[in-house]
């Protein structure tokens, strides 16, 4: 029987991107199904009742929901190809630890920076900065985040260099003059074929942010 | 293995502490408890956990673990083959337990801190009725994932019973200061035996606290609680 994969999500969600990412890296085809936020679908109210948000994976009919959740979904179901948490259990202890800091800090530290001004702003994006040199600590001298292969952290943190140029344009900074070692993390990634396929346009997230917070 | 090989920084009260302790347990896994002074953070709990400062850390060969959930799913993988699996083996079924589990921690946890920093009786009874919204959902999800049996892991414990479980013995103080019963045999007939359950399980009696201690340590957090929500934001 072939596998039904659905996925509904927005374009410019970092979180989506992980999922698609993950589909990806794992040759998954799938049907993608863009939401509207200020008009949810039945089918997405259906499938994620208690938070209605993006991104579902639908997987023959059964909803997962929360990006990291759907992509060690994905790495455990499709497990014959591209593993995305390393084998070893302290190693994956590390990865979930690290993806669990970004999903707590980094988008509000980002929501900041997009959404006020001034000392307020500033504050935003002295703890955006801080959040991403203790990442880039992280990473050190390796190529990825868990060593020579790029997995389940990397997918975590790289879907929001997509929304990079849109915080440096709305906060009037340079993110790479900060952490340069992370932007060529970045630019490593973004030669992956699934990563390149995967992260929205960075002009359209800009769009976006300006319409949707009304810039 | 040498108990010193595992050591938990924790303390009595937390309900984060008490979901590593309970996983420690059902892999009959013997460690070091090192009990925090409460109102303190020892020189350890700093170098170990230097991201968050918080409790449990698990140090497995002196190698630190944090976040609760995440250790609990590192002593699934290291010690697998003592006692029974407390992720189901199924993916689908796994992602449903991840879910809830991180349901109680982003909603309904804040929620029941709610009730205890509330200001007034208005605030309290807000912050009541979202909790019971809240075991309303879980309730549902408990009817679906156990299957008739007596936990959210089927016959044995599992990952949303520890994950849930943890917070039983604060759910219990609530109930006592309000005197309400948020389990109830009305609203939530399966939370309500399965509660029971899970207290007089081998890997859990003699971890939870003592709901009298733990009513009167919560004293302590309530003050605080009100104390940060009077003073103005940072």
């Amino acid at each position: 029987m072939a596998d039904e994969v659905v996925l509904l999500d927005l374009y410019v969600s970092m979180y989506g991107m992980r999922v698609r990412l993950a589909l990806a890296e794992k040759g998954v085809k799938y049907e993608y199904k863009e939401e509207d936020l200020r008009t949810k679908s039945q089918l997405l109210l259906q499938m994620n009742p208690v938070h209605k948000k993006i991104p579902v994976l639908i997987h023959n009919g059964k909803p997962i929901c929360e990006s990291l959740i759907i992509v060690q979904y994905i790495d455990e179901v499709w497990k014959d190809k591209a593993p995305l948490l390393p084998s070893d259990p302290y190693q994956r202890a590390q990865a979930r630890f690290w993806a669990d800091f970004i999903d707590k800090k980094l988008y509000d530290a980002g929501k900041k920076i997009c959404t006020t001004k001034g000392e307020e702003q500033e504050a935003g994006k002295k703890e955006f900065i801080e959040i991403l040199k203790v990442l880039e600590g992280e990473l050190g001298d390796k190529p990825y985040f868990m060593g020579e292969r790029f997995g389940f952290l990397d997918i975590a943190l790289i879907t929001f260099y997509s929304w990079f140029h849109a915080y440096e344009t709305l906060g009037n900074f340079s993110i790479e003059a900060e952490c340069p070692k992370l932007i060529s993390w970045a630019k490593r990634c973004m030669q992956k074929e699934s990563v390149s396929k995967s992260l929205a346009d960075p002009k359209k997230v800009y769009e976006f942010l300006v319409v949707m917070y009304g810039l | 293995m040498a108990k010193s090989d595992v050591k938990l920084i924790g303390a009595w009260p937390s309900p984060f502490v008490l979901r590593a302790q309970i996983a420690l347990n059902l892999k009959s896994v013997e460690y070091e408890f090192l009990e925090e002074a409460l109102g303190s953070k020892s020189e350890l709990l700093l170098k170990s956990n230097p991201v968050h400062k918080k409790m449990p850390v698990l140090l497995h060969h002196d190698k630190p673990i944090c976040e609760s959930l995440i250790i609990v799913e590192y002593i699934q993988e290291v010690w697998a083959s003592s006692g029974p699996s407390i992720l189901p083996s199924d993916p689908y079924e796994r992602a449903i337990a991840r879910f809830w589990a991180a349901y109680v921690d982003e909603k309904w946890f804040p929620a029941m801190k709610g009730i205890l920093g509330a200001q007034d009786d208005e605030a309290r009874k807000a912050a009541v009725a979202q909790v019971a919204e809240g075991l309303a959902l879980l309730e549902e999800a408990f009817q679906k994932i156990s299957k008739g049996k007596s936990f959210f892991g089927g016959d044995h414990i599992g990952y949303l019973d520890i994950a849930f479980g943890g917070f039983l013995g604060w759910l219990r103080v609530i109930e006592g200061m309000g005197g309400i019963k948020l389990l109830n045999e009305t609203e939530t007939p399966g939370l309500l035996k399965w509660a029971d359950d899970f207290a007089a399980h081998p890997a859990v009696k003699d971890v939870l606290p003592d709901t009298e201690k733990l009513a009167e340590f919560s004293k302590v957090v309530i003050a605080k609680l009100r104390a940060a929500a009077a003073a103005p934001a940072k």
